[in-house]
């Protein structure tokens, strides 16, 4: 079942085409990666498809009521705001606000401790969020989005920033919401975990998408060297698809 | 937090008992509550109703509205340092009152001042949301209300500049440091419509306000329509602080120090902070007050002179407190 439903999508800011007629569909179970240069594009297509930009064309989401759309998809922006030194707790309770009646239900306090959970952060739940460090705030902003329980998550750079342990982490942890029949679209600039841990890529370029599919046949030397400006060394090993940028061209 | 509510709660009331008991008339606290219930024509009675019982009701009423759109405020534009008459309802309201001063409306019958600046408020809010755009966030809204401030107190400066009458020119000096003595239970009236619906717009708010808390894209997507957020904050706004400026004149530092001080103690989450503020706000104007009447009973101590006294010195404060917590 689809999730997002992008047809010719196209924005335009100031005059100056950003994207032009993007078509794009993400389906429950998928985890796609959003890659593609600094400028491409990549955070307005997905602010265009939330309905946040004005935009061209038609997105599935764009359409829908704040609140219906709250419920069907998560947003996680890259600028990590976080204005008030509120508790780790109280700010992922933030992310039941769609559902929520007057007061959180059972089923609200058992999503918010499952995404607690989930990102490590079950036992450093009272402590205020803005005395934590970036990456540890990012956990915090992740499991807020993890909360929502929606079934599909779109994330602007969530890794950035984060140890490898918690990189590596985080990206199983989609793959995992992924296989539990949800979907996650995902910006990332580490191409080495994109081709890694994402099943499909999308490669955003040039003002338009460039490529489509699996990691192995997304990234061939020539697209690469294209769209990113860069060599890499590949390998199809048993510990899965290795990408290693190596000289810039 | 129901602590902390319940003890904002009798700290509010206990102030407003007390403030019903102060007063350059000497009469025993026991005379003065049977006073107040019997009420007629008997002088002690009068005093009360006339005199101490709309002073306290109307101290409530703006503290709580000042308390609660500062904290309202400050949770939209998310900075401590907004308060609710950054959007220039509260200058515009005073250049109502200070054109019905000058002119004599003021003088001419007595809801003159008041009506005209519900008026001043009206035009001014009107302008700001003209000014600020249909869209667009937080930044329109400052700039549009600093301008409409800034127009409505040069117009101001310029009735003073102009005046050819020193007495008006005095009114309109000690109108504009705010005061509650000698109101009456007709300024109860006039502000409690509007206060009334403005608390109920703002304290609504609440959801929405933490929603902001992770910036205006995420709390778009988590539901929270943000044109309407803007739009019921700006009118809530100005309700309660149009009418508290109608009846008390300007009041400054309770809406920024109120908020401010309370924070802390409600894990620092919008939508807790907005009752525990406006309990706040109604406090710290009873105590107030109080203090004006006690301090120099002889001398007419204006409200709005004390609560920046004693504000200033609480946000520098405040400021070294938050400097030391920096690294």
């Amino acid at each position: 079942m689809s999730v997002l439903e992008l047809q010719n999508l196209s924005v335009s800011l100031r005059g100056r085409d950003i994207f032009r007629d993007v078509t794009l569909s993400v389906q429950k179970g998928e985890m796609v990666g959003l890659i593609g240069p600094n400028g491409a594009g990549k955070t307005t297509l997905m602010r265009a498809a939330l309905g946040l930009v004005a935009h061209g064309g038609h997105s599935s989401l764009a359409g829908m009521a704040p609140m219906a759309r709250a419920r069907a998809v998560a947003w996680m922006p890259q600028s990590r705001e976080i204005a008030w030194p509120v508790s780790i707790e109280a700010l992922v309770r933030l992310g039941r606000m769609p559902h929520q009646a007057a007061r959180l239900s059972a089923a609200d306090h058992a999503a918010v401790e499952r995404a607690l959970d989930h990102m490590g952060l079950a036992a450093m739940r009272s402590r205020t969020v803005t005395r934590l460090s970036g990456g540890e705030q990012a956990r915090a902003l992740i499991a807020r989005a993890l909360a929502q329980e929606t079934d599909l998550l779109m994330a602007d750079e969530p890794i950035a920033g984060l140890d490898p342990a918690h990189q590596i982490a985080t990206m199983q942890m989609f793959q995992r919401l992924a296989a539990d029949g949800r979907a996650v679209l995902v910006s990332l600039h580490d191409l080495g975990l994109a081709a890694r841990h994402c099943a499909r890529l999308v490669v955003l370029g040039q003002g338009g998408i460039q490529a489509d599919g699996p990691p192995s046949k997304v990234l061939t030397p020539e697209l690469v060297a294209r769209v990113f400006g860069i060599t890499a060394y590949q390998a199809q090993t048993p510990q899965g698809h290795i990408f290693q940028p190596l000289e810039v061209l | 937090m129901t602590r902390l509510m319940l003890a904002l709660c009798t700290l509010v009331f206990g102030l407003f008992c007390l403030s019903l008991l102060v007063g350059p008339a000497r009469i025993a606290p026991a005379d003065s509550l049977l006073g107040l219930l019997r009420g007629g024509l008997d002088p002690v009675a009068m005093v009360m109703r006339e005199i101490r019982l709309p002073r306290a009701i109307l101290a409530v009423l703006v503290g709580g509205s000042l308390g609660l759109a500062g904290a309202a405020m400050q949770g939209y534009l998310r900075n401590p340092l907004a308060e609710p008459g950054l959007i220039g309802v509260s200058a515009s309201a005073a250049l109502g009152a200070v054109i019905a001063i000058q002119s004599g409306l003021a003088a001419a019958f007595m809801l003159g001042l008041p009506l005209m600046a519900l008026a001043g408020a009206l035009v001014g809010v009107m302008l700001v949301l003209a000014l600020a755009g249909p869209r667009g966030g937080a930044l329109t809204l400052i700039l549009a209300g600093i301008a409409i401030s800034a127009m409505a107190g040069a117009i101001t400066q310029l009735v003073l500049n102009l005046s050819k009458n020193p007495f008006a020119v005095n009114e309109i000096v000690f109108w504009m440091m705010g005061s509650l003595a000698d109101r009456s239970l007709t300024h109860v009236w006039l502000a409690l419509p509007f206060t009334l619906l403005g608390w109920l717009v703002l304290a609504r708010l609440g959801r929405g306000l933490d929603a902001l808390t992770l910036g205006e894209d995420a709390a778009a997507t988590m539901g929270v329509h943000l044109g309407r957020l803007r739009l019921m904050l700006v009118l809530g706004t100005a309700c309660v602080v149009g009418a508290a400026t109608a009846v008390a004149g300007t009041i400054g530092f309770v809406g920024l120090v109120v908020p401010h001080l309370l924070r802390p103690l409600v894990g620092a989450q919008p939508s807790r902070l907005l009752p525990a503020s406006a309990l706040g706000g109604a406090a710290m104007v009873l105590a107030a007050d109080i203090a004006v009447r006690l301090v120099v009973p002889e001398r007419d101590l204006k409200l709005g002179v004390l609560t920046a006294l004693v504000g200033a010195p609480l946000f520098l404060h405040l400021i070294y407190k938050t400097r030391k917590e920096q690294p």
